[in-house]
């Protein structure tokens, strides 16, 4: 029997973070971002199928970087956690802070205790009555919560992305110049190169303020081309209007699901 | 979350994190079976009075299906409630009626939601119409042994088939025993009289309103004959509930809407009792 080598706390922790980082920092970025009727995802995922964004419940959404598996089955516990607590309570009792602390808690019961932490950052956010009212929780693989104000980016180069955010990003921007704000910012690279991302690179969702119960909405297809091809001065009618999003119904882009099979479900391959 | 037995908060279940199942419903059975309708045990041999719900109507028109429940409760000989809801929206694309043990019921149609939602959050796809109701079928099924103590619930479900585009309803017995209706349905202890009715107005290829006359006075008549059916209160301004679902998903018939349909009924009816026509 060989006896293990005594290694530091300290040493150890800066290990498994620095792994997690590493794991990361490989993927592919999803920006979270206010705007004056909601809150917009925006992720560069080509999937049409294996989504980083998702519905949680009647007024919060979940993103994810990192890997799938470990990514996935924390949404699936927060939809759980979330319909049992509106079951066994009400609907008004679930919030983003409640489920946001749990996760803390799991991710942070992972990183000390479990032999590989997760490779994961997740955002949980909750659309308010008024833009000063939403939420947004960025947990890291540690278990550490962050209450952000206004804007997230996540994943790999997400340091340059949220700078980027800093100075674009204002109070009250329309869905349309938040949605452009979010493709630049996922565009440009760590070491200044640029990539132009068209629609079928993205998934994007909202969390729509003025949508009654569950306002969780995809938008896709022909709404996102438009969303994205309005010019950048914002006129009067540049707001989305809420029918033209109640037109997508809120699965419209899960109908592809036929490749969705596990294998592809790894973490997304790092950009060259 | 729960809290471990030193009341320090502990990471999530492994309830909540394992995969494969996209049921509410067995992830309750699993982490907090007490709080399945069905979880509940009773003394055996004893009964109990509670409120009952009674008579559920349905029929298909062209291009969708109406469901329309009265709003009585009754207990005993005694008129628990004048204005229950017994016709709820079961996702966007369905609605379900209930007729039977008021409290049992309305649980289990929250349990059903919350289910249809959750499936639909977890998959990222809507469930077929077919699947959904088997599910509701399941549920009832867990439900025998509180039907055998007196506790029935028999539902009725409605929906548009999204791929077929058309209207179905589904019916229940006690057992789960879940069977497709052709044109029209009722349920409840004033069913007997609505089917009459239903027989002699439904037609095929009615269109939307001439539909939710239809259902109105199916309700009256069943109303007409069954004391534990309400009629159209005009007093008290209290109407049947009434469903449509159709493409664009489901929706519930205004008050004004009702209002009038319920004065044509009632007005056809001075004077002609029956109905005759």
């Amino acid at each position: 029997m060989s006896m293990p080598f005594y290694v530091p706390p300290e040493q150890v922790m800066k290990d498994r973070a620095d792994f997690a980082r590493k794991g990361i920092a490989r993927g592919r970025s999803v920006v979270v971002v206010g705007y004056d009727r909601g809150i917009a995802f925006v992720a560069e995922n080509p999937s049409r199928a294996l989504h980083k964004v998702s519905e949680i419940y009647d007024r919060i959404a979940f993103a994810a970087v990192g890997r799938y598996n470990e990514f996935e089955s924390l949404r699936v516990a927060g939809i759980r956690y979330a319909d049992l607590r509106g079951y066994s309570y009400d609907r008004t009792d679930v919030t983003a802070r409640a489920l946001a602390n749990t996760y803390a808690q799991t991710l942070g019961a992972v990183f000390t205790q479990e032999s590989k932490p997760f490779e994961i950052e997740i955002v949980v956010a909750e659309v308010g009555a008024d833009s000063d009212s939403d939420q947004i929780f960025r947990l890291t693989y540690d278990g550490s919560v962050a209450d952000e104000q206004g804007f997230v980016a996540m994943g790999g180069a997400s340091e340059v992305a949220e700078e980027r955010l800093g100075t674009g990003w204002r109070p009250g921007m329309t869905l349309s110049e938040v949605l452009r704000l979010a493709v630049d910012v996922l565009g440009a690279g760590g070491n200044g190169e640029r990539r132009d991302l068209d629609e079928a690179q993205l998934e994007v969702a909202v969390l729509d303020r003025d949508r009654p119960r569950r306002s969780f909405r995809r938008i896709g297809g022909p709404l996102l081309t438009r969303l994205l091809g309005e010019p950048r001065e914002p006129r009067e009618t540049t707001d989305v209007p809420a029918a033209a999003l109640g037109s997508e119904s809120p699965v419209a882009q899960a109908d592809s699901a036929e490749d969705a099979s596990p294998g592809a479900s790894g973490p997304p391959t790092p950009p060259a | 979350m729960t809290q471990s037995s030193t009341g320090r908060p502990r990471r999530l279940d492994d309830a909540f994190l394992t995969a494969g199942s996209s049921s509410f419903t067995e992830f309750l059975t699993a982490y907090r079976p007490e709080l399945l309708p069905a979880g509940r045990r009773l003394p055996s041999g004893a009964t109990i009075e509670a409120p009952h719900g009674t008579t559920i109507v349905s029929l298909l028109f062209e291009g969708g299906v109406v469901m329309a429940g009265d709003r009585r409760a009754t207990m005993g000989n005694v008129i628990a409630n004048r204005d229950m809801e017994k016709v709820f929206a079961a996702d966007d694309y369905s609605v379900v009626g209930i007729a039977g043990t008021a409290g049992i019921a309305i649980e289990l149609v929250r349990l059903y939601q919350v289910e249809l939602e959750h499936y639909e959050k977890i998959e990222g796809a809507i469930m077929s119409l077919e699947g959904k109701a088997n599910r509701l079928a399941s549920m009832i099924r867990g439900n025998l042994a509180l039907a055998m103590q007196g506790l029935t619930v028999v539902p009725t479900y409605a929906g548009f088939d999204l791929d077929s585009a058309t209207g179905r309803i589904y019916s229940y017995d006690v057992t789960g025993g879940c069977y497709v209706e052709s044109g029209h349905h009722s349920t409840g202890s004033g069913s007997v009289f609505a089917r009459g009715a239903l027989k002699k107005l439904w037609r095929p290829g009615l269109e939307e309103q001439q539909a939710v006359s239809v259902a109105v006075e199916a309700l009256y008549d069943a109303a007409d004959d069954d004391s534990a059916t309400g009629g159209p209160d005009l007093g008290r301004q209290i109407w049947p509930t009434v469903a449509v679902v159709d493409h664009s998903g489901a929706r519930f018939v205004g008050q004004d809407v009702l209002q009038g349909h319920v004065e044509r009924v009632v007005a056809a009816r001075r004077d002609n009792p029956g109905g005759a026509r």
